[in-house]
């Protein structure tokens, strides 16, 4: 009978990326033995880092072939483990690589799924699984029954506790070969920044019509700065050609929830309050007193971003 | 080049979700084709305008799914399949398997998707679409080159953007930065009138994820709203993020 529940684990070169701490630190909760899978090459030191955040086992599967990431390689291989080891559980951060991996795997073992999940309920053969859907304007509760029950998670929602398991490495079997490889990766580009990525980051500053333009966009990069921030956008800005479509924050962006949402120049149009309404502490600056955002937001202030934040900067740096 | 598309049709992104017993009403709600799916089907007649061929938009939906498939035939796409489904709650496994259904049969060089739909935001579809059909797949392309029976496409990874190779045929799920789809002219809108659809019935397959409960957040409540100098507003904002939020000032 399937037993365990299994976190796979996202990584780049050996850096494990926050949302796996998340999971592993959920899993705890199902009261079943927790796995880490870690498929790379020359990953196997991350096992004592795994077992901090509550990996009893971490299975490893260590080869030239998953060096850089490949939805082949990777599927063939996760296949071929759930045959041996038949996990109850799997569960995936909602990453690029994530939600790549789970859709392909789940196809190939013919089971539903829920992805980008805010909360989970594991019971014995089934999962019930929380989904903010229309960016968060609706939540269903999904259920998938059957084994293995596979799931991406949300980043950011899951608290990361420790709880120092051992972390034994168990060493499996490379089951995936050079035919399962459909991709072929010539080139990664790192995104040069200073500032946290936008969905894992703990505070957020939007910009919006209110910017004006790129002047606008100095003037909220100097308050993220000075609070370690990820820069976020309305489509406003980001039609306006202000910012790029990565920092957009909204129904056709990303879904942030950090611990403070700080909106400049933001009016709050409905598919933006979507993207971002679930954070903690909100708080906007908008000229116009009307503007939806204040409906949100926990502090607001109507005035001008570009008289407001550089007083706030002022502040904040006595 | 023959090229198919897969378009959902969704709720406008700025509509107001209401529950009517227990389900996501539908009244009064303005329908479009699903953003990032309409960027999918820009790329497809920028292609086929580029190197000529056929551009085949396959929409699994309701009667009204019609109208998604007409604005993408008046974009200038040239035939639709309608695959009839009557449960909007049809879940990522079931819908992939009538779309690939219909896809087998078309053989089209290259599948162009969204990478995501803006209404129940899964990103399983195209992923699972390329599984069954056992064709490669690229996911959240912003910029796509065509030539020699490949694809190179460049992606959003988490930190960065990665460029990847695939053989065609295969499928491919657009980001929005991608392109800037068009609006239809009158005359594309006129041509789409008489651009056959084909209306097939989706094949018999059961979901396996279920919806079990519908429920709208919790309504955020307003605070705190000042006006006045910017002196004084400036500073009680600065003391709130300190005092209650605690945050943490890098110097």
């Amino acid at each position: 009978m399937a037993k365990g529940t299994w976190v796979v684990v996202d990584q780049r070169d050996g850096k494990i990326r926050k949302v796996t701490f998340e999971l592993l630190s959920e899993a705890q909760k199902y009261g079943d033995e927790v796995t880490a899978v870690v498929i790379g090459k020359g990953v196997e030191g991350l096992a004592p880092e795994l077992g901090k955040y509550g990996a009893d086992k971490v299975l490893v599967a260590d080869d030239d072939i998953f060096a850089v990431y490949n939805t082949g390689a990777f599927v063939a291989q996760m296949a071929a483990m759930i045959k041996e080891y038949d996990p109850a559980v799997i569960l995936f951060g909602h990453t690029t690589m994530g939600r790549d991996l789970a859709a392909r795997l789940a196809q190939k073992l013919g089971v539903g799924m829920a992805t980008d999940c805010i909360a989970a309920e594991i019971s014995p053969g089934k999962g019930v699984f929380t989904r903010a859907i229309y960016a968060g304007k609706a939540l269903a509760k999904v259920q998938v029954e059957g084994t293995p029950i596979l799931a991406t998670i949300r980043a950011g929602v899951m608290e990361v506790v420790e709880s120092n398991k051992a972390g034994e490495v168990v060493k499996a079997a490379v089951a995936a070969t050079a035919g399962d490889v459909y991709q072929n990766v010539k080139e990664f580009i790192p995104t040069i920044s200073t500032r946290p990525e936008l969905t894992e980051a703990e505070v957020v500053v939007s910009g919006g019509r209110g910017l004006k333009g790129p002047e606008g966009v100095k003037v909220i990069e100097e308050l993220a700065d000075l609070l370690g921030a990820a820069i976020g956008a309305s489509r406003a800005s980001v039609d306006s050609g202000w910012l790029g479509h990565e920092y957009q924050v909204g129904q056709t962006g990303k879904v942030v929830n950090p611990n403070l949402y700080i909106a400049a120049g933001i009016s709050g149009a409905i598919q933006h309050l979507a993207g971002m309404s679930s954070s903690k502490y909100i708080a906007a600056i908008n000229t116009d007193p009307e503007a939806p955002i204040f409906s949100v937001a926990d502090f607001g202030v109507v005035g001008d971003l570009f008289k407001v934040i550089p007083v706030v900067v002022a502040e904040l740096k006595k | 080049m023959k090229i198919a598309v897969c378009v959902k049709q969704t709720f406008d992104t700025e509509a107001k979700i209401v529950l009517k017993d227990g389900k996501i009403s539908g009244d009064g709600i303005n329908l479009i084709i699903n953003p990032y799916d309409e960027v999918a089907v820009e790329e497809a007649i920028r292609i086929k305008e580029k190197q000529g061929g056929e551009v085949v938009v396959v929409c699994a939906g309701g009667d009204r799914a019609t109208e998604a498939i007409r604005q993408a035939l008046a974009m200038g796409a040239d035939r639709g399949v309608h695959i009839k489904v009557n449960d909007p709650d049809v879940d990522e496994y079931a819908r992939a398997v009538m779309l690939a259904e219909v896809l087998k049969e078309q053989g089209a060089d290259l599948i162009l998707c969204g990478h995501v739909a803006a209404d129940d935001g899964s990103s399983q579809v195209p992923t699972r679409v390329a599984e069954i059909l056992g064709l490669p797949h690229a996911n959240v392309v912003t910029k796509l080159e065509l030539g020699d029976g490949k694809a190179v496409c460049t992606r959003e990874v988490d930190g960065g953007m990665e460029v990847m190779e695939v053989a065609l045929p295969a499928v491919i799920t657009c980001q929005v930065s991608l392109n800037e789809p068009r609006y239809p002219s009158m005359k594309g809108i006129m041509q789409a009138k008489k651009k056959p659809i084909a209306n097939v019935d989706a094949v018999a397959v059961e979901s396996k994820a279920k919806i079990i409960e519908l429920a709208l957040p919790a309504a955020k409540q307003a605070g705190k709203k000042i006006e006045g100098e910017p002196e004084d507003t400036g500073k009680q904002l600065a003391e709130w993020l300190l005092n209650e939020v605690k945050v943490e000032v890098k110097q």
